[in-house]
Order: C-alpha cells, then sequence, then structure tokens
C-alpha cells in the first residue's frame, strides 16, 4: 500500500481510538475532572504517567541529541529518570497523603499563605505554558512531514481532539487516552529499534545490540562507531561529554528535580487510591519510561553508525539486493580509508530517503569541492591529522548537515523498514506530543479554576460551576496552547530548558521542605521561591536575552558565557533549587514560627494510615 | 509506647531507608555515570565501555530497582510501626 494512505489509516486509527476513550471517560465530578476519580490502579497510572511524561521532546528529539552527543547525552537520560526515584520517596506518596487536587493548593495550606499558593501557580502556569509550546509545535511537523498536510492544519487537528478527551474528560479521560497513546508511542518506537539492531547485530533487542559485535564480525558496534566519528574528526563517541564535569553533575541534578518538580508528573499520583500505590505507581511509571529509554541509546548510536556509514561506503554498511540494510563484514575488518575518492557516496546515488528529507529543509547537501560526491566530516575539527587527511583528499569542507530531529523520524527510512513501520512511527509522535499537551492542559486548568477561582476569587463556588470553570479553563488553555503552537515566539527552542530550570528551583524545593522541614515558614518559603526563580531567570535570560528578545542577552554584564564556574543555562536550575532552600532556611529562622496546627499537618502528612480519597475541600 | 514517639521511630526508619536509598541513587548515576566512567571505561561489559554503560543504560536499570525495593520497605516499615492505611 502507498505510504501516505497507510498513514492516514494508521494515524486515523489511533485518532478514533482516543475519541472512542473520550466518550467513554466522561468527568461527571470535580474529582473525576481533577483526579480521575481517585481510583486508577497504580500499574494504569505508571502508564499513563510515561505518556504523560515522554513528550515530543523524549520520542522525537532525544535519540538525536544522543547521537550527536555521544556519552554526553547521558544528562538527559539519566536526569529524565532518576528524578522518579526522588518523587517516589521524597514527593508523590506524601502528596497523595495531603489527598487535595492541585500542587499549589499543597503549598498554600501547608505554608498558611495565599501568596505562596498564588507565586506556585504562577511558577507552574510559566513552566507548564513553556512546556506545551514544544508539543503544539511537534503535533505541527509530523503533520506536515508524514501527512502532507500544512503544520498549521495539523496543529488545528491536534487541538481538536485533545479538545474532545479533555474537556468533556478531564483527568479521568486523559488517563485513558494516555494508556492507549503510551502502547501506540512504544510500538512506534521499538518496532524500527528491534529491526536496526537485528540488521546490524544480529541482536534484535537494542539494550543488547548496542553492546554487540557487527554481525558477522567480532567488531563491537560501539568500537566501529568511535573509530570512525574520531576518524572522521568528531569527538569520539563513547567519552565525549557534556561541558566539563561539573556542569553533567548541575545539569543531571537540574533535569532530575525539575522531573520531579512538574507539576503535571506530580499530579498524576493524586489518581491513586493508596499512599502504597503513590510509591510502587512511581515504579511502574519508570519500568514504562525506561523501554524508551534503554533503547533510545542504541537509536542514537546506530543511526548515528547508519548515517555515516550510508555517506561513507568504507564504513561498511549496505544494502542488500532486497534492499535491506545489511552489514559487510569484509568491509568492517578491513577498516577501508574514508578519505578514499571512491569512498565518498555519489549524491546522484544517495537514497530516497535523503531525497524526501532534503525537500523538508532538514537536510541539506552542497557540493563545496564540486566532485558531485557527499563529504560528510567535522570540517571543524582540532586534530591536525584529520584536517591534513581532508585536506590531502581533496575536501572543502563537510558538505551535508542533519537536523537532529529527524534522526527519529527518518530512522525507519534509513534502515529501510516497511512502510507501515513508518506509519506507525508518525502515529508514535503524534501520541507522544498529545498525551504531554493533555497533561499540561490539565495542571493548567486545574490551577486556573481551582486555585484561582475557587481558591482566591469565589470561595463558595459550587462543585458544578468549578467543573463548568474547570472545562472553560481548559478549553482556553487549549486556544491558547494552540496559538502558541501557530506562531511559536521565537523563543521556543529554549523553553523546555527553562521549564525545567523553573520546576527544579521553586515547586521541587518548596514542596520538599514542606514536608521534610516543619520549620520552615510562609515567608520563608515564598521568599525561597521567589528567589530561586529570580536567579534562575537571570542566568536564562543573561545568555539568551531578556524575555528570549534577540539582542537583549547580557553576558558582558556576568562575565562571558557560562561565566558561573562553567555552568551552562540549561543547567542552572540546580543553583537556583540551592539559593531557594538557603534563602528558605535564613528567612524562616528570622520570621515567627510554624504555627502548631501547621506543624500538625506535616506531622500527619509524613504517615499514610488514615488517607482519603483526594477531596477538593 | 507512645503515639508521639511511635512517629518519631517511624519518621527516623523512614529517613534510615531513604538514606540508603539515596547513596546507591547517587552512586550508580553520578559515581559510576560521571564521576567514575572514565576510569570504569578501562572495564568492558560486552562490547560497552562500563562507565559508559551505567551512564546510558545501567543507572536507569538500578533507578527501576532502588523504587520498588523502597516501596517494599515502606510497606515493612509502615505494618511494623502500625502506620499502615486501612
Amino acid at each position: 500500500m502507498e505510504l501516505q494512505t497507510l498513514t492516514y489509516l494508521i494515524v486515523g486509527a489511533s485518532f478514533a481510538l482516543y475519541l472512542g476513550i473520550a466518550f467513554w471517560a466522561r468527568a461527571g465530578s470535580t474529582s473525576e475532572f481533577y483526579v480521575a476519580g481517585g481510583g486508577v490502579h497504580p500499574i494504569t497510572n505508571g502508564m499513563a504517567t510515561a505518556a504523560d511524561w515522554m513528550s515530543a521532546a523524549s520520542f522525537i528529539s532525544m535519540a538525536g541529541l544522543i547521537a550527536n552527543m555521544g556519552y554526553g547525552g547521558a544528562v538527559f537520560l539519566m536526569g529524565w529518570t532518576g528524578g522518579y526515584v526522588l518523587l517516589a520517596m521524597l514527593l508523590a506518596p506524601y502528596l497523595r497523603k495531603f489527598g487535595k487536587f492541585t500542587v499549589p493548593e499543597f503549598i498554600g495550606d501547608r505554608y498558611y499563605s495565599k501568596t505562596a499558593r498564588n507565586v506556585a501557580v504562577v511558577c507552574l502556569l510559566v513552566a507548564s505554558i513553556t512546556y506545551i509550546i514544544g508539543q503544539m509545535t511537534g503535533v505541527g511537523v509530523t503533520f506536515a512531514r508524514f501527512l502532507g498536510v500544512s503544520s498549521e492544519m495539523g496543529i488545528y487537528l491536534g487541538m481538536a481532539i485533545v479538545f474532545a478527551y479533555a474537556v468533556f474528560g478531564g483527568m479521568k479521560g486523559i488517563t485513558y487516552t494516555q494508556v492507549a497513546q503510551y502502547i501506540v508511542l512504544i510500538l512506534a518506537y521499538l518496532v524500527p529499534a528491534f529491526f536496526i539492531s537485528l540488521n546490524l547485530t544480529g541482536n534484535f533487542l537494542p539494550q543488547l545490540g548496542l553492546g554487540a559485535s557487527l554481525a558477522g564480525t567480532d567488531v563491537s558496534l560501539l568500537t566501529k562507531l568511535d573509530q570512525v566519528v574520531t576518524d572522521l574528526g568528531f569527538g569520539k563517541y563513547t567519552t565525549s561529554s557534556a561541558g566539563t564535569t561539573l556542569n553533567m553533575f548541575f545539569y543531571t541534578v537540574s533535569l532530575m528535580i525539575g522531573t520531579a518538580g512538574l507539576p503535571h508528573v506530580i499530579v498524576r499520583f493524586f489518581t491513586v487510591p493508596k499512599v502504597a500505590d503513590a510509591r510502587s505507581s512511581a515504579g511502574w511509571a519508570l519500568v514504562f519510561i525506561a523501554l524508551l529509554y534503554t533503547t533510545a541509546p542504541a537509536v542514537g548510536a546506530m543511526a548515528r553508525l547508519n548515517l555515516i556509514g550510508t555517506t561513507n561506503t568504507a564504513v561498511g554498511l549496505g544494502t542488500d539486493a532486497s534492499g535491506q540494510m545489511v552489514v559487510k563484514a569484509d568491509v568492517v575488518k578491513a577498516n577501508g580509508d574514508l578519505f578514499a575518492a571512491e569512498s565518498s557516496l555519489k549524491y546522484d546515488e544517495r537514497p530516497d530517503w535523503m531525497k524526501r528529507w532534503e525537500k523538508t529543509g532538514l537536510l541539506k547537501f552542497t557540493d563545496k569541492n564540486g566532485d558531485g560526491r557527499i563529504q560528510f566530516y567535522n570540517d571543524a575539527t582540532k586534530n591536525e591529522a584529520v584536517k591534513a587527511k581532508a585536506e590531502a583528499a581533496g575536501w572543502k569542507g563537510n558538505e551535508l548537515t542533519v537536523n537532529a530531529d529527524i534522526i527519529v523520524l527518518a530512522n525507519p527510512e534509513i534502515a529501510l523498514l516497511p512502510n507501515w513501520v513508518i506509519a506507525l512511527v508518525a502515529a508514535g509522535g503524534l501520541a507522544a506530543a498529545l498525551s504531554t499537551a493533555a497533561g499540561l492542559l490539565l495542571a493548567i486548568s486545574s490551577a486556573i479554576s481551582h486555585d484561582l477561582i475557587k481558591g482566591a476569587i469565589n470561595p463558595n463556588i459550587s462543585e458544578k460551576g468549578e467543573l463548568m470553570a474547570g472545562k472553560i479553563s481548559m478549553a482556553g488553555a487549549i486556544v491558547v496552547a494552540g496559538y502558541l503552537g501557530l506562531n511559536p515566539p521565537g523563543f521556543a527552542a529554549g523553553t523546555v530548558a527553562l521549564a525545567f530550570g523553573i520546576a527544579a528551583s521553586t515547586i521541587f524545593p518548596a514542596i520538599m521542605m514542606g514536608i521534610f522541614s516543619k520549620t520552615i515558614t510562609d515567608k520563608g518559603a515564598t521568599w525561597g521561591m521567589l528567589a530561586g526563580l529570580a536567579v534562575t531567570l537571570f542566568y536564562v535570560f543573561a545568555h539568551k536575552g531578556i524575555f528570549f528578545i534577540k539582542g537583549t542577552d547580557f553576558t558582558h554584564l556576568i562575565g562571558g558565557a557560562n561565566s558561573f564556574f562553567t555552568i551552562t543555562p540549561e543547567a542552572f536550575g540546580t543553583v537556583g533549587a540551592i539559593v531557594n532552600f538557603v534563602v528558605a532556611y535564613l528567612i524562616s529562622k528570622m520570621s515567627s514560627p510554624v504555627p502548631a496546627h501547621i506543624q500538625q499537618l506535616v506531622e500527619s502528612v509524613r504517615v499514610p494510615k488514615g488517607a482519603g480519597a483526594a477531596t477538593g475541600h | 509506647m507512645t503515639t508521639d514517639s511511635n512517629a518519631k521511630a517511624y519518621w527516623s526508619a523512614t529517613l534510615g531507608l531513604l538514606t540508603k536509598v539515596l547513596v546507591i541513587w547517587f552512586l550508580v548515576s553520578y559515581g559510576a555515570g560521571i564521576l567514575f566512567a572514565p576510569a570504569l571505561n578501562n572495564i568492558s561489559l560486552g562490547g560497552y565501555p562500563l562507565g559508559f554503560w551505567f551512564a546510558h543504560q545501567g543507572s536507569i536499570y538500578v533507578f527501576i530497582a532502588l523504587i520498588f525495593w523502597y516501596a517494599k520497605k515502606m510497606g515493612e516499615i509502615d505494618r511494623r510501626f502500625g502506620m499502615q492505611e486501612d
């Protein structure tokens, strides 16, 4: 069947499934709207959390980032999984015991302060809204590439689908669609990875394939990859770091505590029946996440080798008679000269997938030395030997640029997999983006209807009125998200890092101190959050511009880029969190002590006994 | 035992478990995956250099084991101090 038709069929079927679930799981009460009625099985919640958490960035971008960064990509792998250990032990069970609907509500009650609650609402809104822009653009890109409709049309369609199940179903509808979306996205991720691992190493499990030898040889895949990339002037794959060791450290901490502090992830743990379920559910969430996260390093490394092997025949990859990608064992063992004239692929003989992606502009070829062949190497290398070889071979600079985002999307095509696999990847990318968007929308709308409208503006609102307010805020949030997706502000690329920085420097420390300390006061927490937010924003804006407006960056005022102990702005959430902890501690010392009834509240939150279902009162 | 001292003992048992988990959590990720990765890379696990394996694979498996171990141990602590849910 034609690829286009197949893609329509598979994506259409997945959308029909989500709509079916939307119809079946409508929310009739605020409890169903905010926490799916509180009766979600821990394994079900784990699966929904995995889909909620794994965004377009995890599905589409991460393997490409790892492919380019090599070892340094570990900051994402460890940072985005290690946070679940913190969530399971430091936050989720205690917030579940507290038994309310939203994260700002806990902060407001624990710190006996409407101001603290409102500051938390602002942090939540900024973090969630910046995060959602990336999801909407992800939906648009996937539609544009695979379904041949404009990316605007794609975003409208995506909005309509989310509207159907998020507005009418609230958390209940979102939970069950997320389960379906998890299954779609994980199949879409694993199936091509199995095929590719099998082709390259003879072992279909990517986790084992990455540590195996290339099929028919005793040369390990990683050894070959290390050798090929260093020969071409890139950093050694298995050791190239993400900045200094200290930066890797801070970056990983920032992503871990940012993960644990993201409100749309935390609220998922309000939906399970018991405190003990919140603990185990975090474990199940990580099992489902790890299926993708332990596969991604293999996808990244194999895609990198495939890409170089496609453009340079001396690597030892080729195609058999049926068009399947195979390892040419004798060529691999021969270690042929990558710089030999006939090693570079002739542009006219490039595979079809290159032609298709050239049209999107995400893959570009410029024949700098006019030999009609593709030279793909690092022309900015500091390795003199590589420079000399390239010069001797008549190479005049790198001729191929590949956008990291196409690694996963083009992977099945690069490995020449059947059309249905390509169509499945399209459905998977959409599932990843839509499931995360829905989770974020719920966090946003409940902050508005529950924390602002019921909490601050009209405390006497009826349950029916609040449910209606929730649905209207959800609809409003979808329109805003769609607008931002259609007109992405210039700073879209930098925003996900900002969302993590804010969650790490404000929400995580505030909740953690609220549980583990009885002495942090209302003023301590409020000033702590504000200070954490301020230093994080200051450092990020210094590098990326004030509110990301081009030309307003001021790195010269802080002594140059990454001037704070070599730490990059993406990794700065950790510093913000430390500032938050210190300020909260000092201000608490100076303000009047925590009232006795709040200390009792903390004590009751610490023990599981007596937990009821989450309520709004 | 009074309820107050029972609650204190429960909380210190909880913090004790927490510390153990956090130490292992730190050792596999920040230790084996970052600080000691260059040294561990001299050892190989199949085709993987060991430090690279911890950073890209191993730490994630350990994280999963840690959460389930924590959940099981917390269940035991809950019951020992009579703090479990009804």
